[in-house]
């Protein structure tokens, strides 16, 4: 159990990922978690707006059940298995407090921009919205996300997968080193 | 019934993202730094015996015994490149892709209700402007 509550080492992660994608595979599915992202939509009456929702998301029910227990596997372990905050490199510690990321080490997620005081500031708000928003347009755009793309697609040796996730870098690269201590 | 399956693959991945930290904020962060391992562990990890697994398991059938196929990617370039950097800066920046969302839904924090919105929105706006778009 002691093994449980601990955080999880990258050799552990990784093969219960690659599980997860075996078995999707097994079952006849595709791994991707940003499709639903579509689904919500089509669920929602984007049809009405444009043809590109106009799908039968019926055949996506096996993909929203996923994504629901993906959040049901984030209560359980926020609840029961002992989540604590990462402990970080010292120098990204430094550039963090540099930045005014106080909670570093103290926290799962910096209070710097999720706690509830910061979102109801505008740039709190705004900042969050917009994170959101990228992700989802990128993912769109790219056809699929970290999932997707960097594990299932890259495991698939698929070319188109390789220039996504160099894209991820680049635009993850230019945001932490250039844009971030702009914006914070 | 036959959805239980999917559940419960949700919930490992799910109690997987979180506790490996690949769903915090702080570790894409260090990640893009290059200050750690781990995150290259976990994806590099996955990559290597997923491409092992894929190579095998092609060659066997599915559970109702078809014949397995993934779909390769479409053709294109653009899109990948252009809507991978999207994807990057909104990474970084909520320290949070669509997976870890929805574990993180889970950990209490009301914002991250307002991520997932903005996700959908992004989605959305995407579906709205794609024949515009370069691929």
């Amino acid at each position: 159990m002691e093994l449980i509550y601990k955080p999880w080492a990258w050799y552990v992660a990784g093969p219960i990922i690659v599980f997860v994608l075996f078995m999707l595979i097994k079952l006849g599915k595709n791994f991707g978690m940003s499709s639903n992202l579509n689904t919500m939509c089509t669920i929602a009456g984007a049809g009405k707006f444009s043809d590109n929702f106009k799908t039968d998301w019926k055949i996506n029910i096996w993909s929203l059940v996923l994504i629901f227990g993906v959040f049901i596997g984030g209560l359980i372990a926020f609840n029961f298995l002992q989540v604590e905050a990462p402990q970080l490199h010292p120098d990204s510690v430094d550039s963090l407090k540099s930045m005014g990321f106080y909670s570093v080490n103290t926290s799962y997620l910096p209070q710097e921009l999720y706690s509830l005081d910061t979102l109801l500031t505008l740039k709190g708000f705004v900042v969050v919205l917009l994170a959101g928003f990228l992700v989802g347009f990128g993912a769109r755009y790219a056809g699929g996300c970290t999932s997707g793309h960097a594990i299932s697609g890259l495991s698939n040796l698929q070319l188109p997968s390789l220039i996504a996730v160099i894209g991820f870098f680049i635009g993850g690269l230019l945001m932490v080193h250039f844009l971030m201590p702009l914006i914070f | 019934m036959k959805y239980l399956v999917y559940l419960a693959l949700g919930i490992l991945f799910g109690i997987t993202l979180i506790k490996s930290e690949v769903a915090s904020w702080f570790r894409i962060f260090e990640m893009f730094q290059f200050k750690n391992f781990h995150m290259y562990g976990v994806i590099g990890s996955a990559v290597v015996l997923g491409a092992l697994v894929t190579f095998l398991v092609k060659k066997q059938n599915t559970f109702s015994g078809d014949k397995v196929t993934i779909i390769p990617k479409a053709k294109g370039f653009k899109n990948y490149l252009f809507g991978g950097i999207i994807f990057g800066l909104g990474w970084a920046l909520g320290g949070a892709c669509p997976g870890p969302m929805y574990a993180l839904l889970g950990s209490g924090f009301v914002s991250i209700i307002v991520l997932l919105c903005g996700a959908v929105l992004g989605a959305f706006t995407f579906g709205l402007v794609k024949d515009k778009l370069p691929f």
